[in-house]
């Protein structure tokens, strides 16, 4: 504000003298209240700011709870920063052997690593160390169900489409970052599960014909375990992955700013405007509440109950494997997809072991985070639609998009299962061969049934709506007619709701077409075919047309 | 002088206590020696009511598979040479009899008192030697914690898990958990090996080490975890179930309520 007037003090007569005087604005009278515009305005004349308050306080952002899962995201990503950062000042990255002498008993004089004698340190010496390693962990943990939950979101209500499709890359890669992350951490205390879980890694490297042997040999310095991998693995928790994080969350909060938030369908909100409140002064109070309310969910979580409990797995030795050796959750799938490979897909050809039971689930992952990743522009190609959206789609409007999120949650589901097969077969009381079998069943079977029957849901409810729309709903009241007719009273849905009844786009397949030169090309007839499958089953939303005909029925 | 002739002739009044005391000790010290002396003889001659009493019990519960002279059928193995200790895990533990054949026996209360028990076991032994139930001292919690867990988790995690809480095995069967189960069953279960379990003997595992895994079990049972509720020890599957269910539970349910319009 005060930018402004000196830059015309020249023009306003009445502003000069406090300029000439050097003397603060008059404001308030209150000496609180006068230092806070005298800083305010101390620091506006000398960085501008000003402009990016103003503008930013008045971005609106629309309220509805499932807009707030990104932001738990990140809340985790702050308590975890800040907790880890104290763990690095107590953490020693090394695999140099040492003798335990710390309180833990039954540790007491056992060889291990100074990575795990000081991460037992941290958990039975350092004041609070415990339950700042509890919490880093839990909030770990959060952080990526956050993710998850959130990359759903964006999914099933379109809010990938145009212009945020680079949003949703930045996204998806920083969830897979989360998950390098995630690993290793999991791999940094050197104990006996961290251990078991890089040997598996280990394995998936050395699965890999030619190259195999030779990167494993690189990644741990020599021989598994070696001495190198925990050094390494710090570096890429501790600076490298957050780095990059940081920068990639910085990016993807920009593009939310650049590109508006998108919003629910309702009356008066449309592609070019946004309804909700400002963020000064109600978001900013909201969200910088929000941020304790998630800080006092982990912590309470990690004051009552234990997470990786390294005192009981003791340090790593490459020859005990405990029963129940799980990653955490996130990794789950891809253990999960190494339990279901059948036997008997390892073979030697020519000196060389060709491992398919790895290179499978391995290709097959590849192939799933790939499709994930580059899902919106798959979209756009198939619905040829250069059109921005902002206002998000109901699940049930979309219906192949729904049933083929469902498809690959019930995949992804499937495989997350079966890393818990033993747990299932144990306390279920099954045997862990039909757990497995069952699973490796529900792998191929379950995203077939899953985007049938999510295909018909949405259809069904779209009718639903549809009639609704047209005919109001039932009001229960039934009629005698003088005739002697029964019939049932249909009320009319209001205005508000219906809005958000009839308010989505049709789509309807692409045609075939030739091009300039008179032919039909081949990507031309994949993507006909493609839009098709898409959207060959459609419900038509209401017109206005039909609701007038509608009125003039009744 | 005449104080100490009157004391003399006087009986000191604890004496006539002391006297009962060592008649007692005389008595049941030389009981006890009897005794032992007898059980160490053979376990035949431990008493031959027991046995008797055992040969019965095993006729009426334990023949019809085991046969008549433990030899064995095609229901049930044959118990020539498990000796006391497997009778006393069996049994003890409910296990035996068999509520119904399965992959593998299932604990459930049981059937038979404490005599009964030592009088099938008694039995079992008296027609061919096996391990012998163990003493309290062998069973006694004094042992070393560190050694009993380093021998713990090299071979007794990978089925039983690393904190004891058990895991699955091939074909429906598993290793159970073993917070709460008494010394003596452990020690006997690593002495017999009982269903799918491989015996630990005593070349295998030392008496001494076998005590100190012993002390490992029971210094985790009776030392609650550092961090708080423990989730049932199963690990990292426990821990996203319960981030799943009650961390994003919480979160979406204040979400929910932080964008809830006011009414």
């Amino acid at each position: 504000m005060t930018i402004e007037k000196s830059k015309v003090d020249g023009l306003v007569p009445g502003t000069t003298d406090h300029l000439v005087d050097g003397a603060p604005p008059k404001i308030s009278n209150a000496p609180s209240a006068r230092f806070t515009s005298a800083a305010a305005n101390y620091i506006d004349e000398r960085t501008s700011i000003s402009a990016v308050v103003k503008e930013f306080g008045r971005k609106i952002f629309p309220d509805h709870w499932s807009f707030m899962l990104g932001e738990v995201a990140l809340y985790s990503f702050v308590v975890i920063i800040l907790t880890g950062t104290f763990l690095t000042f107590f953490f020693q990255a090394s695999m140099a052997p040492t003798v335990y002498d710390g309180s833990f008993v039954p540790l007491k004089g056992v060889e291990m690593s100074s990575a795990m004698s000081s991460t037992l340190n941290i958990s039975f010496e350092i004041r609070g160390g415990l339950l700042v390693r509890q919490i880093h962990h839990w909030a770990a943990l959060l952080f990526i169900a956050s993710i998850g939950l959130h990359m759903l979101r964006i999914y099933f209500t379109g809010a990938f489409r145009k212009p945020r499709e680079l949003n949703w890359v930045i996204g998806f890669v920083l969830f897979i970052l989360a998950l390098g992350e995630g690993f290793t951490g999991y791999s940094l205390p050197d104990d006996l599960l961290s251990g078991n879980g890089l040997r598996i890694i280990d394995g998936m490297v050395k699965g890999f014909p030619f190259v195999g042997t030779w990167i494993s040999y690189l990644l741990f310095g020599g021989e598994f375990p070696g001495e190198q991998i925990v050094g390494r693995l710090y570096t890429l928790h501790i600076l490298l992955l957050p780095a990059i994080i940081v920068a990639l969350i910085a990016l993807h909060l920009v593009f939310v700013v650049v590109h508006k938030h998108t919003q629910y369908a309702g009356p008066g909100k449309t592609n070019d405007n946004v309804i909700g409140y400002p963020v000064l002064p109600v978001y900013a109070a909201k969200a910088g509440g929000f941020f304790f309310i998630v800080f006092g969910i982990i912590a309470l979580i990690a004051s009552f109950f234990t997470i990786n409990p390294i005192w009981n797995y003791g340090p790593y030795d490459p020859s005990p494997v405990s029963a129940g050796t799980q990653p955490d959750w996130y990794i789950g799938f891809a253990d999960g997809a190494l339990r279901l490979m059948p036997p008997g897909l390892e073979f030697v050809l020519w000196d060389h072991t060709y491992s398919f039971n790895i290179l499978i689930p391995v290709g097959v992952l590849g192939l799933f985070i790939l499709t994930v990743l580059i899902y919106p522009f798959i979209e756009g190609w198939v619905t040829g639609d250069k059109r921005e959206h902002h206002i998000l789609d109901r699940p049930r409007n979309a219906p192949t998009r729904t049933a083929i999120g469902a498809a690959g949650v019930t995949f992804y589901a499937a495989l997350w299962s079966a890393a818990s097969s033993d747990i299932l077969a144990t306390h279920f009381q099954l045997s862990i061969e039909s757990v497995i079998h069952a699973i490796q069943a529900l792998v191929i079977l379950g995203p077939i049934i899953a985007y049938f029957v999510a295909k018909r849901v949405c259809l069904a409810l779209q009718k639903k709506d549809r009639e609704m729309a047209l005919h109001g709903f039932e009001s229960g009241r039934i009629v005698r007619l003088p005739g002697g007719e029964y019939i049932e009273v249909h009320q009319d849905v209001d205005e508000y709701e219906r809005w958000k009844l009839v308010s989505f786009h049709e789509y309807k397949p692409l045609m075939v077409r030739p091009n300039a030169r008179g032919k039909i090309t081949a990507p031309q007839r994949l993507r006909a075919g493609m839009s098709k499958w898409f959207f060959e089953d459609r419900i038509a939303p209401v017109t206005r047309a039909d609701l007038e005909h509608q009125k003039q029925l009744h | 002088m005449a104080r100490t002739s009157r004391k003399a002739n006087r009986r000191h009044p604890l004496a006539t206590v002391v006297l009962i005391a060592i008649g007692l000790a005389f008595t049941g010290g030389g009981y006890a020696l009897f005794s032992s002396t007898a059980t160490a003889d053979s376990n035949v001659a431990a008493s031959q009511a027991t046995v008797e009493e055992g040969s019965k019990l095993f006729a009426a519960n334990c023949a019809t598979c085991h046969g008549m002279n433990l030899e064995g059928s095609a229901a049930g193995p044959n118990l020539l040479g498990v000796g006391a200790a497997s009778v006393d895990f069996q049994v003890g533990t409910g296990r035996m009899p068999l509520a119904m054949q399965g992959p593998q026996a299932m604990q459930k209360p049981p059937q038979f008192t404490e005599e009964q028990t030592a009088a099938l076991a008694a039995y079992v032994a008296s027609l061919s030697p096996g391990p012998a139930v163990p003493t309290d001292s062998q069973i006694a919690d004094t042992g070393d914690a560190t050694n009993g867990g380093e021998l713990f988790r090299i071979n007794c995690a990978m089925c039983h898990n690393v904190a004891g809480a058990g895991g699955a095995l091939t074909e429906g069967k598993f290793a159970p958990e073993l917070t709460g189960v008494d010394s003596k069953y452990v020690y006997e279960a690593m002495l017999s090996g009982p269903q799918n379990m491989p015996v630990f003997n005593d070349h295998n595992i030392t008496p001494e080490d076998k005590r100190d895994i012993i002390t490992y079990l029971k210094y985790l049972q009776n030392n609650p975890s550092p961090g708080g509720f423990e989730l049932g020890n199963l690990g990292p599957v426990a821990e996203g179930l319960f981030i799943w269910i009650f961390g994003i539970g919480a979160v979406v349910a204040l979400t929910v309520w932080l964008t809830a319009k006011s009414n």
